[in-house]
Protein backbone atom coordinates (compact mmCIF):
# COMPACT_ATOMS: atom_id res chain seq x y z
CA UNK A 1 0.00 0.00 0.00
CA UNK A 2 1.58 3.19 -1.31
CA UNK A 3 -1.11 5.68 0.22
CA UNK A 4 -3.08 5.51 3.08
CA UNK A 5 -6.62 7.32 4.32
CA UNK A 6 -5.56 10.28 2.44
CA UNK A 7 -7.75 12.74 0.97
CA UNK A 8 -7.87 15.97 -0.80
CA UNK A 9 -8.96 18.59 -2.70
CA UNK A 10 -8.34 20.55 -5.44
CA UNK A 11 -10.49 23.12 -6.80
CA UNK A 12 -10.93 24.47 -10.32
CA UNK A 13 -8.03 26.88 -11.82
CA UNK A 14 -5.70 26.46 -8.56
CA UNK A 15 -2.07 25.61 -8.78
CA UNK A 16 -1.97 22.54 -6.00
CA UNK A 17 1.14 21.06 -5.20
CA UNK A 18 2.12 17.42 -3.31
CA UNK A 19 5.29 16.73 -1.28
CA UNK A 20 7.33 14.85 0.36
CA UNK A 21 10.50 12.95 0.48
CA UNK A 22 10.95 10.14 -1.61
CA UNK A 23 9.03 7.16 -1.20
CA UNK A 24 6.23 9.73 0.38
CA UNK A 25 3.66 8.46 -2.10
CA UNK A 26 3.17 11.44 -3.97
CA UNK A 27 3.58 9.62 -7.40
CA UNK A 28 1.42 7.07 -6.40
CA UNK A 29 -0.97 10.11 -5.53
CA UNK A 30 -0.17 11.99 -9.38
CA UNK A 31 -0.87 8.04 -10.67
CA UNK A 32 -4.44 7.45 -9.61
CA UNK A 33 -5.35 11.00 -10.24
CA UNK A 34 -3.91 10.15 -14.02
CA UNK A 35 -5.93 6.83 -13.91
CA UNK A 36 -3.00 5.47 -14.51
CA UNK A 37 -3.24 3.41 -10.81
CA UNK A 38 -6.29 2.03 -9.50
CA UNK A 39 -7.51 2.86 -6.71
CA UNK A 40 -8.47 0.19 -4.26
CA UNK A 41 -10.20 1.84 -1.52
CA UNK A 42 -11.66 4.93 -0.96
CA UNK A 43 -13.30 7.38 -3.64
CA UNK A 44 -11.24 9.41 -6.31
CA UNK A 45 -12.85 11.44 -8.45
CA UNK A 46 -11.80 14.17 -11.16
CA UNK A 47 -14.10 16.74 -12.81
CA UNK A 48 -17.30 14.95 -11.05
CA UNK A 49 -16.26 11.09 -12.80
CA UNK A 50 -14.52 8.17 -10.94
CA UNK A 51 -11.23 7.33 -11.80
CA UNK A 52 -11.87 3.76 -11.69
CA UNK A 53 -14.72 3.70 -14.32
CA UNK A 54 -14.32 6.71 -16.55
CA UNK A 55 -10.33 6.65 -17.27
CA UNK A 56 -10.90 7.29 -20.88
CA UNK A 57 -12.77 10.59 -20.67
CA UNK A 58 -10.70 12.24 -17.72
CA UNK A 59 -7.75 11.66 -19.82
CA UNK A 60 -9.24 13.26 -23.13
CA UNK A 61 -9.28 16.14 -20.77
CA UNK A 62 -5.98 16.19 -18.94
CA UNK A 63 -2.08 16.79 -19.88
CA UNK A 64 0.79 15.40 -18.36
CA UNK A 65 4.02 16.11 -17.53
CA UNK A 66 5.77 12.87 -16.42
CA UNK A 67 8.93 12.83 -14.06
CA UNK A 68 10.74 10.63 -16.83
CA UNK A 69 10.49 12.45 -20.47
CA UNK A 70 9.20 9.72 -22.12
CA UNK A 71 9.28 11.79 -25.58
CA UNK A 72 9.08 9.36 -28.47
CA UNK A 73 12.69 9.00 -30.01
CA UNK A 74 11.21 7.27 -32.85
CA UNK A 75 10.29 10.72 -34.57
CA UNK A 76 10.95 14.50 -34.61
CA UNK A 77 10.08 17.33 -32.71
CA UNK A 78 6.74 18.12 -34.49
CA UNK A 79 6.15 14.22 -35.14
CA UNK A 80 6.07 13.73 -31.75
CA UNK A 81 3.24 16.17 -31.21
CA UNK A 82 1.21 15.09 -34.45
CA UNK A 83 1.99 11.24 -33.59
CA UNK A 84 0.44 12.71 -29.80
CA UNK A 85 -2.30 14.10 -31.09
CA UNK A 86 -3.70 10.81 -32.46
CA UNK A 87 -4.32 9.26 -29.51
CA UNK A 88 -6.83 12.11 -28.65
CA UNK A 89 -8.43 11.65 -31.68
CA UNK A 90 -7.72 15.43 -32.85
CA UNK A 91 -8.43 15.83 -36.38
CA UNK A 92 -5.18 16.47 -38.11
CA UNK A 93 -6.06 19.98 -39.06
CA UNK A 94 -7.12 21.07 -36.07
CA UNK A 95 -4.02 19.38 -34.51
CA UNK A 96 -1.40 20.95 -37.07
CA UNK A 97 -2.57 24.50 -35.91
CA UNK A 98 -2.46 23.67 -32.75
CA UNK A 99 0.90 22.49 -32.87
CA UNK A 100 2.20 25.34 -34.16
CA UNK A 101 0.94 27.56 -31.58
CA UNK A 102 2.56 25.01 -29.16
CA UNK A 103 5.65 24.95 -30.80
CA UNK A 104 6.06 29.14 -30.57
CA UNK A 105 4.46 28.96 -26.96
CA UNK A 106 7.78 26.65 -25.71
CA UNK A 107 10.23 28.43 -28.34
CA UNK A 108 10.78 25.31 -29.93
CA UNK A 109 9.81 26.64 -33.63
CA UNK A 110 13.39 26.18 -35.04
CA UNK A 111 13.88 22.50 -33.73
CA UNK A 112 10.86 21.24 -35.32
CA UNK A 113 12.56 18.79 -37.21
CA UNK A 114 15.28 17.74 -35.03
CA UNK A 115 15.36 14.04 -33.64
CA UNK A 116 14.24 14.28 -29.50
CA UNK A 117 17.58 12.37 -29.13
CA UNK A 118 19.78 15.84 -29.97
CA UNK A 119 17.68 18.09 -28.01
CA UNK A 120 18.90 19.30 -24.44
CA UNK A 121 17.47 18.79 -21.58
CA UNK A 122 15.69 21.95 -21.43
CA UNK A 123 13.84 21.12 -24.32
CA UNK A 124 13.03 17.83 -24.18
CA UNK A 125 11.20 19.30 -20.51
CA UNK A 126 9.35 22.13 -23.25
CA UNK A 127 8.57 19.40 -25.43
CA UNK A 128 7.11 17.59 -22.57
CA UNK A 129 4.95 20.39 -22.03
CA UNK A 130 4.09 21.26 -25.18
CA UNK A 131 3.21 17.82 -25.90
CA UNK A 132 1.19 17.94 -22.47
CA UNK A 133 -0.95 21.14 -24.06
CA UNK A 134 -1.95 19.04 -27.29
CA UNK A 135 -5.58 18.49 -26.62
CA UNK A 136 -5.49 21.85 -24.63
CA UNK A 137 -6.27 20.23 -20.94
CA UNK A 138 -8.08 21.79 -18.17
CA UNK A 139 -5.89 19.57 -15.91
CA UNK A 140 -2.33 19.83 -16.31
CA UNK A 141 -0.54 17.41 -13.65
CA UNK A 142 3.60 18.08 -13.87
CA UNK A 143 5.36 15.48 -11.88
CA UNK A 144 8.72 17.43 -11.05
CA UNK A 145 8.75 19.74 -13.97
CA UNK A 146 11.45 21.31 -13.46
CA UNK A 147 14.17 18.72 -12.51
CA UNK A 148 17.87 18.90 -13.78
CA UNK A 149 17.36 21.96 -15.38
CA UNK A 150 19.41 25.06 -15.85
CA UNK A 151 17.74 28.94 -13.89
CA UNK A 152 16.65 29.74 -17.59
CA UNK A 153 15.00 26.70 -18.16
CA UNK A 154 13.28 26.53 -14.92
CA UNK A 155 12.24 30.48 -15.19
CA UNK A 156 10.58 29.87 -18.44
CA UNK A 157 8.40 26.90 -17.69
CA UNK A 158 7.46 28.61 -14.65
CA UNK A 159 6.35 31.24 -16.60
CA UNK A 160 4.45 29.20 -19.01
CA UNK A 161 3.09 27.51 -16.16
CA UNK A 162 1.74 30.91 -14.56
CA UNK A 163 0.50 31.63 -18.28
CA UNK A 164 -1.36 28.39 -18.23
CA UNK A 165 -3.20 28.77 -14.86
CA UNK A 166 -4.47 32.44 -16.04
CA UNK A 167 -6.16 30.86 -18.63
CA UNK A 168 -8.08 28.78 -16.15
CA UNK A 169 -5.95 25.46 -16.75
CA UNK A 170 -5.80 23.56 -13.22
CA UNK A 171 -2.54 22.47 -12.38
CA UNK A 172 -1.46 19.57 -9.81
CA UNK A 173 2.22 19.79 -9.58
CA UNK A 174 5.15 17.56 -7.31
CA UNK A 175 8.79 19.00 -6.73
CA UNK A 176 11.64 18.72 -5.10
CA UNK A 177 12.45 22.34 -5.21
CA UNK A 178 10.29 23.87 -2.50
CA UNK A 179 11.07 27.50 -3.23
CA UNK A 180 9.52 26.74 -6.69
CA UNK A 181 6.19 25.23 -5.00
CA UNK A 182 6.24 28.36 -2.81
CA UNK A 183 6.65 30.41 -5.49
CA UNK A 184 3.34 28.99 -7.87
CA UNK A 185 1.40 26.54 -5.63
CA UNK A 186 -1.91 28.56 -4.45
CA UNK A 187 -2.44 25.34 -2.32
CA UNK A 188 -0.09 22.45 -1.14
CA UNK A 189 0.09 18.86 0.82
CA UNK A 190 2.90 17.54 2.49
CA UNK A 191 3.55 13.75 2.35
CA UNK A 192 5.40 11.39 4.07
CA UNK A 193 4.67 7.59 4.61
CA UNK A 194 1.67 7.37 2.70
CA UNK A 195 0.00 10.08 4.78
CA UNK A 196 -1.00 13.73 4.20
CA UNK A 197 0.87 15.64 7.30
CA UNK A 198 -0.57 19.34 6.34
CA UNK A 199 -2.94 21.03 4.09
CA UNK A 200 -2.71 24.71 3.18
CA UNK A 201 -1.15 27.78 1.44
CA UNK A 202 2.33 28.13 1.09
CA UNK A 203 2.42 30.90 3.68
CA UNK A 204 0.22 29.79 5.87
CA UNK A 205 1.82 26.61 6.59
CA UNK A 206 5.12 28.19 6.85
CA UNK A 207 3.03 30.80 9.51
CA UNK A 208 1.50 27.65 11.29
CA UNK A 209 4.89 25.38 11.37
CA UNK A 210 7.59 28.21 12.04
CA UNK A 211 6.51 31.38 11.94
CA UNK A 212 7.28 34.51 9.74
CA UNK A 213 11.30 34.13 10.67
CA UNK A 214 14.66 32.21 11.55
CA UNK A 215 17.53 33.33 13.62
CA UNK A 216 20.29 30.98 12.69
CA UNK A 217 23.52 30.56 15.07
CA UNK A 218 26.50 28.93 15.20
CA UNK A 219 25.94 26.00 17.71
CA UNK A 220 28.19 26.80 21.51
CA UNK A 221 27.26 26.69 25.05
CA UNK A 222 27.22 29.91 25.66
CA UNK A 223 24.30 30.49 22.65
CA UNK A 224 22.53 27.81 24.50
CA UNK A 225 22.29 28.95 28.08
CA UNK A 226 21.04 32.58 26.66
CA UNK A 227 18.18 30.55 25.16
CA UNK A 228 17.42 28.47 28.40
CA UNK A 229 17.20 31.95 29.89
CA UNK A 230 15.14 33.30 27.33
CA UNK A 231 12.69 30.41 26.50
CA UNK A 232 12.55 30.10 22.95
CA UNK A 233 12.39 27.19 20.50
CA UNK A 234 15.29 26.31 18.93
CA UNK A 235 16.42 23.45 16.97
CA UNK A 236 20.27 21.85 16.80
CA UNK A 237 21.13 20.94 13.06
CA UNK A 238 24.98 19.90 13.42
CA UNK A 239 26.90 22.79 14.22
CA UNK A 240 24.35 25.24 13.76
CA UNK A 241 21.01 26.05 15.57
CA UNK A 242 17.48 27.02 14.06
CA UNK A 243 16.11 29.43 16.51
CA UNK A 244 12.04 30.15 16.17
CA UNK A 245 11.38 33.55 17.37
CA UNK A 246 8.32 35.43 17.80
CA UNK A 247 10.01 38.72 17.05
CA UNK A 248 13.05 38.08 15.35
CA UNK A 249 14.15 42.10 15.48
CA UNK A 250 14.24 41.65 19.04
CA UNK A 251 15.73 38.57 19.75
CA UNK A 252 18.47 38.85 17.09
CA UNK A 253 19.42 42.31 19.46
CA UNK A 254 19.24 40.29 22.62
CA UNK A 255 21.65 37.86 20.96
CA UNK A 256 23.80 40.34 19.76
CA UNK A 257 23.78 42.49 22.85
CA UNK A 258 23.18 40.39 25.79
CA UNK A 259 25.03 37.06 24.65
CA UNK A 260 28.13 38.53 22.66
CA UNK A 261 27.57 36.21 19.86
CA UNK A 262 29.05 37.21 16.20
CA UNK A 263 27.59 34.63 14.03
CA UNK A 264 23.93 35.11 13.82
CA UNK A 265 21.54 36.03 10.88
CA UNK A 266 18.17 36.42 10.44
CA UNK A 267 16.07 35.54 7.66
CA UNK A 268 12.25 34.65 6.24
CA UNK A 269 11.35 31.31 7.11
CA UNK A 270 10.75 28.99 3.93
CA UNK A 271 8.52 26.09 3.03
CA UNK A 272 11.81 24.15 2.97
CA UNK A 273 12.02 24.93 6.68
CA UNK A 274 8.59 23.63 7.28
CA UNK A 275 9.15 20.56 5.13
CA UNK A 276 12.51 19.63 7.05
CA UNK A 277 10.46 20.36 10.44
CA UNK A 278 7.49 17.97 9.38
CA UNK A 279 9.32 15.43 7.62
CA UNK A 280 12.59 15.02 9.74
CA UNK A 281 16.14 15.04 8.01
CA UNK A 282 16.79 11.54 8.20
CA UNK A 283 18.04 10.35 4.53
CA UNK A 284 15.44 8.73 2.15
CA UNK A 285 15.84 5.90 0.13
CA UNK B 1 -3.33 -14.75 -8.15
CA UNK B 2 -6.88 -15.82 -9.46
CA UNK B 3 -7.02 -17.45 -12.76
CA UNK B 4 -9.78 -14.78 -14.12
CA UNK B 5 -7.01 -12.54 -13.90
CA UNK B 6 -5.24 -14.41 -17.00
CA UNK B 7 -8.32 -15.41 -18.65
CA UNK B 8 -11.18 -12.84 -18.53
CA UNK B 9 -11.61 -11.06 -21.47
CA UNK B 10 -9.70 -7.60 -21.77
CA UNK B 11 -11.38 -4.10 -22.87
CA UNK B 12 -9.59 -3.47 -25.89
CA UNK B 13 -11.17 -0.62 -27.98
CA UNK B 14 -11.15 0.70 -31.57
CA UNK B 15 -8.47 3.10 -30.40
CA UNK B 16 -5.49 0.08 -30.66
CA UNK B 17 -5.40 1.33 -34.24
CA UNK B 18 -3.32 4.44 -33.58
CA UNK B 19 -0.86 2.44 -31.83
CA UNK B 20 -1.01 0.48 -34.89
CA UNK B 21 -0.44 3.94 -36.94
CA UNK B 22 2.51 5.09 -34.64
CA UNK B 23 4.40 1.66 -35.80
CA UNK B 24 3.98 2.16 -38.77
CA UNK B 25 4.90 5.56 -39.03
CA UNK B 26 8.52 4.86 -37.67
CA UNK B 27 8.36 1.87 -40.20
CA UNK B 28 7.67 3.93 -43.59
CA UNK B 29 10.15 6.34 -41.97
CA UNK B 30 13.20 3.55 -42.91
CA UNK B 31 10.82 1.37 -45.58
CA UNK B 32 14.18 1.23 -47.55
CA UNK B 33 15.80 -0.90 -45.06
CA UNK B 34 12.37 -2.46 -43.94
CA UNK B 35 11.97 -4.14 -47.13
CA UNK B 36 15.65 -4.85 -47.80
CA UNK B 37 15.13 -8.30 -45.68
CA UNK B 38 11.91 -10.04 -46.90
CA UNK B 39 13.06 -9.31 -50.48
CA UNK B 40 17.01 -10.44 -50.40
CA UNK B 41 16.28 -13.30 -47.57
CA UNK B 42 14.15 -15.82 -49.94
CA UNK B 43 16.66 -15.55 -52.75
CA UNK B 44 19.61 -15.95 -51.01
CA UNK B 45 17.71 -19.19 -49.05
CA UNK B 46 16.03 -20.64 -52.25
CA UNK B 47 20.06 -19.95 -54.35
CA UNK B 48 21.64 -22.06 -51.29
CA UNK B 49 19.45 -24.53 -50.18
CA UNK B 50 16.72 -24.68 -53.36
CA UNK B 51 19.12 -25.00 -56.06
CA UNK B 52 22.53 -26.07 -54.06
CA UNK B 53 21.41 -28.31 -51.56
CA UNK B 54 18.61 -29.26 -53.92
CA UNK B 55 20.69 -30.73 -56.72
CA UNK B 56 21.59 -33.31 -53.85
CA UNK B 57 17.35 -33.85 -52.58
CA UNK B 58 15.32 -36.09 -54.50
CA UNK B 59 11.89 -34.52 -54.89
CA UNK B 60 9.91 -34.64 -51.93
CA UNK B 61 6.39 -36.07 -52.65
CA UNK B 62 7.29 -35.76 -56.15
CA UNK B 63 8.21 -31.95 -55.69
CA UNK B 64 11.22 -30.19 -56.69
CA UNK B 65 13.18 -29.32 -53.28
CA UNK B 66 13.12 -25.90 -53.76
CA UNK B 67 9.53 -25.88 -54.20
CA UNK B 68 8.84 -27.64 -51.07
CA UNK B 69 11.03 -24.99 -49.28
CA UNK B 70 9.80 -21.63 -50.79
CA UNK B 71 6.58 -21.53 -48.90
CA UNK B 72 8.61 -22.62 -46.11
CA UNK B 73 10.11 -19.94 -46.18
CA UNK B 74 7.20 -17.47 -46.08
CA UNK B 75 6.02 -19.29 -42.97
CA UNK B 76 9.27 -18.34 -41.28
CA UNK B 77 9.42 -15.38 -42.02
CA UNK B 78 5.64 -14.32 -40.46
CA UNK B 79 7.08 -16.43 -37.58
CA UNK B 80 10.38 -13.96 -37.31
CA UNK B 81 8.50 -10.73 -38.25
CA UNK B 82 5.77 -10.65 -35.43
CA UNK B 83 7.92 -12.81 -32.79
CA UNK B 84 11.00 -10.65 -33.08
CA UNK B 85 8.42 -7.08 -33.28
CA UNK B 86 6.38 -8.53 -30.30
CA UNK B 87 9.52 -9.24 -28.12
CA UNK B 88 12.62 -7.51 -28.86
CA UNK B 89 10.21 -4.58 -30.33
CA UNK B 90 7.87 -4.21 -27.75
CA UNK B 91 10.17 -4.68 -24.95
CA UNK B 92 12.40 -1.90 -26.42
CA UNK B 93 9.18 0.29 -26.95
CA UNK B 94 7.95 -0.72 -22.72
CA UNK B 95 11.23 -0.40 -21.26
CA UNK B 96 13.67 1.75 -22.80
CA UNK B 97 11.73 4.12 -24.84
CA UNK B 98 8.64 4.51 -22.44
CA UNK B 99 6.60 4.24 -24.90
CA UNK B 100 3.46 2.90 -23.54
CA UNK B 101 3.97 5.18 -20.49
CA UNK B 102 3.79 8.30 -22.76
CA UNK B 103 0.93 6.83 -24.63
CA UNK B 104 -1.27 5.18 -21.41
CA UNK B 105 -1.83 9.07 -20.34
CA UNK B 106 -4.17 9.77 -23.15
CA UNK B 107 -7.57 8.32 -23.37
CA UNK B 108 -6.11 5.11 -24.49
CA UNK B 109 -5.81 2.07 -22.02
CA UNK B 110 -2.77 -0.08 -21.95
CA UNK B 111 -5.21 -2.68 -23.19
CA UNK B 112 -5.43 -0.45 -25.98
CA UNK B 113 -1.67 -0.46 -26.65
CA UNK B 114 -0.84 -4.11 -26.71
CA UNK B 115 -3.60 -4.86 -28.78
CA UNK B 116 -2.18 -2.31 -31.28
CA UNK B 117 1.63 -3.89 -30.70
CA UNK B 118 0.13 -7.41 -31.57
CA UNK B 119 -1.81 -5.56 -34.74
CA UNK B 120 1.09 -4.19 -36.39
CA UNK B 121 3.52 -7.34 -35.35
CA UNK B 122 0.44 -9.27 -37.22
CA UNK B 123 0.87 -6.38 -40.01
CA UNK B 124 4.68 -6.97 -40.43
CA UNK B 125 4.02 -10.51 -40.82
CA UNK B 126 1.64 -9.78 -44.03
CA UNK B 127 4.08 -7.02 -45.34
CA UNK B 128 6.41 -10.01 -45.42
CA UNK B 129 4.60 -12.73 -47.05
CA UNK B 130 3.43 -9.79 -49.97
CA UNK B 131 6.88 -8.71 -50.55
CA UNK B 132 7.90 -12.54 -50.52
CA UNK B 133 5.50 -14.01 -52.90
CA UNK B 134 5.98 -12.23 -56.02
CA UNK B 135 10.32 -13.02 -55.27
CA UNK B 136 9.18 -16.46 -55.17
CA UNK B 137 6.53 -16.47 -57.98
CA UNK B 138 9.72 -15.15 -60.18
CA UNK B 139 12.03 -17.97 -59.72
CA UNK B 140 8.71 -20.28 -60.40
CA UNK B 141 8.35 -21.83 -57.57
CA UNK B 142 4.68 -21.12 -56.61
CA UNK B 143 1.44 -21.46 -58.30
CA UNK B 144 -0.10 -18.32 -58.61
CA UNK B 145 -4.12 -19.71 -58.34
CA UNK B 146 -4.36 -19.52 -54.21
CA UNK B 147 -1.53 -17.62 -54.02
CA UNK B 148 -3.24 -14.36 -52.87
CA UNK B 149 -4.66 -16.52 -49.86
CA UNK B 150 -1.79 -16.73 -48.40
CA UNK B 151 -1.21 -12.95 -47.70
CA UNK B 152 -4.50 -12.56 -44.93
CA UNK B 153 -3.56 -16.36 -44.06
CA UNK B 154 0.29 -14.32 -42.95
CA UNK B 155 -1.64 -11.90 -41.05
CA UNK B 156 -3.74 -14.58 -39.10
CA UNK B 157 -0.04 -16.30 -38.18
CA UNK B 158 1.53 -13.35 -37.60
CA UNK B 159 -1.24 -12.31 -34.99
CA UNK B 160 -0.37 -15.76 -33.46
CA UNK B 161 3.14 -15.09 -32.93
CA UNK B 162 2.78 -11.72 -31.91
CA UNK B 163 0.81 -12.90 -29.20
CA UNK B 164 3.50 -15.65 -28.28
CA UNK B 165 6.59 -12.93 -28.65
CA UNK B 166 4.28 -10.24 -26.34
CA UNK B 167 3.98 -12.99 -23.83
CA UNK B 168 7.50 -13.73 -23.37
CA UNK B 169 8.01 -9.96 -23.28
CA UNK B 170 5.35 -9.85 -20.17
CA UNK B 171 7.19 -11.94 -18.36
CA UNK B 172 10.68 -11.72 -19.22
CA UNK B 173 13.16 -9.92 -16.37
CA UNK B 174 15.73 -8.51 -18.95
CA UNK B 175 15.51 -7.78 -22.70
CA UNK B 176 18.42 -10.72 -22.74
CA UNK B 177 16.27 -13.22 -21.45
CA UNK B 178 14.45 -13.42 -24.55
CA UNK B 179 17.19 -15.00 -25.49
CA UNK B 180 15.52 -17.87 -23.85
CA UNK B 181 12.42 -18.63 -25.47
CA UNK B 182 14.12 -18.23 -29.18
CA UNK B 183 16.56 -20.54 -28.53
CA UNK B 184 14.66 -23.11 -27.28
CA UNK B 185 11.48 -22.40 -28.92
CA UNK B 186 11.98 -20.01 -32.15
CA UNK B 187 14.44 -22.11 -33.56
CA UNK B 188 13.99 -25.45 -33.10
CA UNK B 189 10.55 -24.61 -34.86
CA UNK B 190 12.47 -23.24 -37.29
CA UNK B 191 14.24 -26.25 -38.46
CA UNK B 192 11.78 -29.18 -37.02
CA UNK B 193 8.06 -27.96 -38.37
CA UNK B 194 7.96 -29.81 -41.47
CA UNK B 195 10.49 -26.47 -43.15
CA UNK B 196 12.99 -28.31 -44.83
CA UNK B 197 12.05 -31.76 -44.41
CA UNK B 198 9.15 -33.32 -44.34
CA UNK B 199 7.74 -34.04 -40.60
CA UNK B 200 6.95 -37.39 -41.44
CA UNK B 201 10.63 -37.88 -41.17
CA UNK B 202 10.83 -37.89 -38.02
CA UNK B 203 9.61 -40.21 -35.11
CA UNK B 204 5.95 -40.78 -34.77
CA UNK B 205 6.12 -39.32 -31.17
CA UNK B 206 8.21 -35.75 -32.23
CA UNK B 207 5.90 -35.69 -35.34
CA UNK B 208 2.47 -35.49 -32.98
CA UNK B 209 4.19 -33.54 -30.53
CA UNK B 210 5.00 -30.69 -33.71
CA UNK B 211 1.46 -30.88 -34.72
CA UNK B 212 0.60 -30.64 -31.07
CA UNK B 213 2.78 -27.75 -29.69
CA UNK B 214 4.95 -26.28 -32.52
CA UNK B 215 2.82 -23.61 -33.84
CA UNK B 216 4.81 -23.02 -37.02
CA UNK B 217 4.14 -27.03 -38.36
CA UNK B 218 0.78 -25.45 -38.93
CA UNK B 219 1.85 -22.47 -40.67
CA UNK B 220 4.04 -24.26 -43.10
CA UNK B 221 0.98 -26.75 -43.53
CA UNK B 222 -1.38 -24.17 -44.86
CA UNK B 223 1.38 -21.99 -47.03
CA UNK B 224 2.31 -24.79 -48.45
CA UNK B 225 -0.82 -26.18 -49.52
CA UNK B 226 -1.77 -22.97 -51.05
CA UNK B 227 1.45 -22.51 -52.82
CA UNK B 228 1.29 -26.13 -54.73
CA UNK B 229 -2.28 -24.55 -55.91
CA UNK B 230 -4.36 -27.09 -53.36
CA UNK B 231 -7.18 -26.62 -51.00
CA UNK B 232 -6.89 -28.98 -48.76
CA UNK B 233 -9.29 -29.78 -46.34
CA UNK B 234 -6.71 -30.53 -43.61
CA UNK B 235 -5.34 -27.50 -43.65
CA UNK B 236 -9.20 -26.62 -42.06
CA UNK B 237 -7.79 -28.32 -39.08
CA UNK B 238 -4.53 -25.96 -39.36
CA UNK B 239 -6.87 -23.04 -39.41
CA UNK B 240 -8.81 -23.61 -36.65
CA UNK B 241 -5.98 -24.55 -34.33
CA UNK B 242 -4.32 -20.90 -35.33
CA UNK B 243 -7.31 -19.45 -34.68
CA UNK B 244 -8.09 -21.50 -31.32
CA UNK B 245 -4.40 -21.00 -30.07
CA UNK B 246 -4.19 -17.24 -31.53
CA UNK B 247 -7.09 -16.32 -29.41
CA UNK B 248 -6.37 -17.55 -26.33
CA UNK B 249 -2.27 -16.11 -26.57
CA UNK B 250 -4.03 -12.87 -27.54
CA UNK B 251 -6.23 -12.77 -24.15
CA UNK B 252 -3.38 -13.98 -21.97
CA UNK B 253 -0.35 -12.00 -23.44
CA UNK B 254 -2.81 -8.17 -22.92
CA UNK B 255 -3.65 -9.30 -19.28
CA UNK B 256 -0.52 -10.52 -18.26
CA UNK B 257 0.96 -7.12 -20.16
CA UNK B 258 -1.63 -5.30 -17.43
CA UNK B 259 -0.20 -7.58 -14.56
CA UNK B 260 3.00 -6.32 -15.44
CA UNK B 261 2.55 -2.68 -16.10
CA UNK B 262 -0.46 -1.77 -14.00
CA UNK B 263 1.17 -0.99 -10.80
Amino acid sequence: MAVDNISFNIDEGEMFGFLGPNGAGKTTTMRMIQCISPVTEGKLEVMGMDVNTHQREIKSFMGVVPQENNLDMDFTVYENLLVYSRYFDIPKEKAEKRIEELLDFVHLQEKRNVMTESLSGGMKRRLVLARALVNRPEILILDEPTVGLDPQARHLIWDKLRGLKKQGVTIVLTSHYLDEVEKLCDRLVVMDNGKILVEGSPTGVIEEYIGSDIIEAEHNSELMACLEKKEVNYEVIGDLVHIYPDNSMELSEYLLMECSLSKISARPATLEDVFLKLTGRRLRE
Amino acid sequence: MRISEYIGIPEVSSRSIKVWQRNRDVFLKDIKLNFLPPFLEPILYLLALGFGLGKFVESIDGVPYARFIAPALIAVSVMYASFFECSYGSYVRMYYQKTFDAIVATPLTIEDVIAGEMLWGATRSMINATVMIPVIGLFGLIDLKYSLMIIPFAFLGGLLFAAIGMCFTAITPNIMSINYPVLLFITPMFLFSGTFFPLSALPVAIQYFAVALLPLTHIVNVIRSLSYGILSSSILFDVTWVLLVSGILIVLSINLMRKRLVI
